[in-house]
């Protein structure tokens, strides 16, 4: 489940494949509501690599063309949440959340807003979770739609190359009735890793009890 | 009475979190631990716990398709489907396949109804 990561222990790797699996959970539960339809969820997967490297992990080919609704997150740690899927499969997606009942004009004049709506619930729902468990406040930015390759969505600045290594998580979603399926995926850059470090160590404390480590040493 | 606990998760993490919610509720009792599915039958078939408490989502055989196993090899040991992932779906199959369903983060409160529960439609062995 866990690639080898430098700097986050294993437990502590653990720990925020966790956190990302609560908060995605919960998340996921929220879009159920919306669409009316079971949403499926893989295990959360979690390594530091280059933002390419995180692009080849979702196996995604550059030019793909994929639609993306972003959020911005700081505070603590900063970074970035998407919602991600393939470009062809948007419509499916906006006429799963606002019903089957509207024209095609109608729904892709809808279209944006479904999608920021979607990307909302989803991503902010899953932010939230993971700032109340660490107990940090983070200031969440307004949901983007973006379309394009999967390379500029993984940008976290103007300033930022593409190797430059980040924190990457993802999990993939899909909505078999609908034949929908794409990634939720969290960008962490890397001064923001320090700190989630011992954020970390601090959930790991209240999660396992203050025992933890010292006994888990052994095992 | 002291009784078996088998506790499965691919999480470390999550394992010590249940145990720690287990050690809160019953000190004396015993626990085990597993990190797949396949771990869970070898280890159920090597000690036969009292109770096993399952993790949902896991890489490889899932919790569920480990219920599954477990009710069609007749195995009727209790078994608890612990997830975040509360969507009615997941509950149901959960229930269906024979075991309970307990919403993570787990709680004393959800872990003990389901240890007094289970304990006591088997005639009450705690």
């Amino acid at each position: 489940m866990i690639e080898s990561s430098p700097i986050l222990s294993e437990l502590e790797s653990d720990a925020l494949t966790e956190l990302v699996n609560l908060g995605v959970s919960n998340a996921a539960s929220s879009l159920r509501e919306m669409v009316q339809e079971e949403v499926i969820l893989s295990v959360p997967k979690v390594s530091i690599v280059t933002r390419e490297e995180a692009l080849a992990n979702l196996g995604e080919s550059e030019g793909t063309r994929l639609v993306g609704v972003h959020q911005d997150f700081e505070g603590d740690i900063k970074g970035r949440a998407l919602l991600i899927f393939p470009e062809a499969r948007s419509m499916e997606l906006v006429r799963a959340v606002v019903g089957g009942n509207l024209d095609f004009e109608d729904m892709l004049e809808l279209e944006q807003e479904a999608l920021a709506e979607t990307g909302n619930v989803l991503l902010n729902g899953c932010l939230a979770t993971i700032a109340n468990q660490l107990q940090r406040n983070l200031k969440i930015s307004l949901p983007e739609v973006i379309y394009g390759r999967g390379i500029e969505f993984f940008t976290l600045t103007a300033q930022s190359s593409s190797s430059d290594r980040v924190l990457f998580i993802y999990i993939n979603f899909a909505i078999k009735k609908r034949d929908i399926q794409g990634y939720i995926s969290m960008l962490l850059d890397m001064p923001s890793l320090v700190i989630l470090k011992q954020l970390l160590q601090a959930f790991i404390q209240r999660t396992a009890g203050p025992s933890v480590l010292s006994s888990n040493v052994v095992e | 009475m002291v009784q078996k606990v088998l506790i499965v998760d691919d999480s470390k993490l999550a394992r010590m979190a249940v145990r720690r919610v287990l050690t809160g509720l019953h000190p004396s009792w015993v626990s085990k631990e597993a990190a797949s599915a396949d771990e869970a039958l070898a280890s159920i078939r090597e000690d036969s716990p009292d109770f096993v408490l399952l993790d949902y989502n896991m890489p490889g055989k899932d919790g569920l398709a480990l219920v599954i196993e477990l009710r069609g090899l007749g195995a009727e040991i209790p078994v608890a489907v612990i997830s975040a992932n509360h969507q009615l779906e997941v509950v149901h199959r959960v229930q269906a396949a024979g075991a309970t369903f307990i919403p993570k983060p787990l709680t004393e409160h959800a872990l003990g109804d389901f240890l007094g529960g289970a304990s006591a439609s088997r005639g009450g062995t705690r």
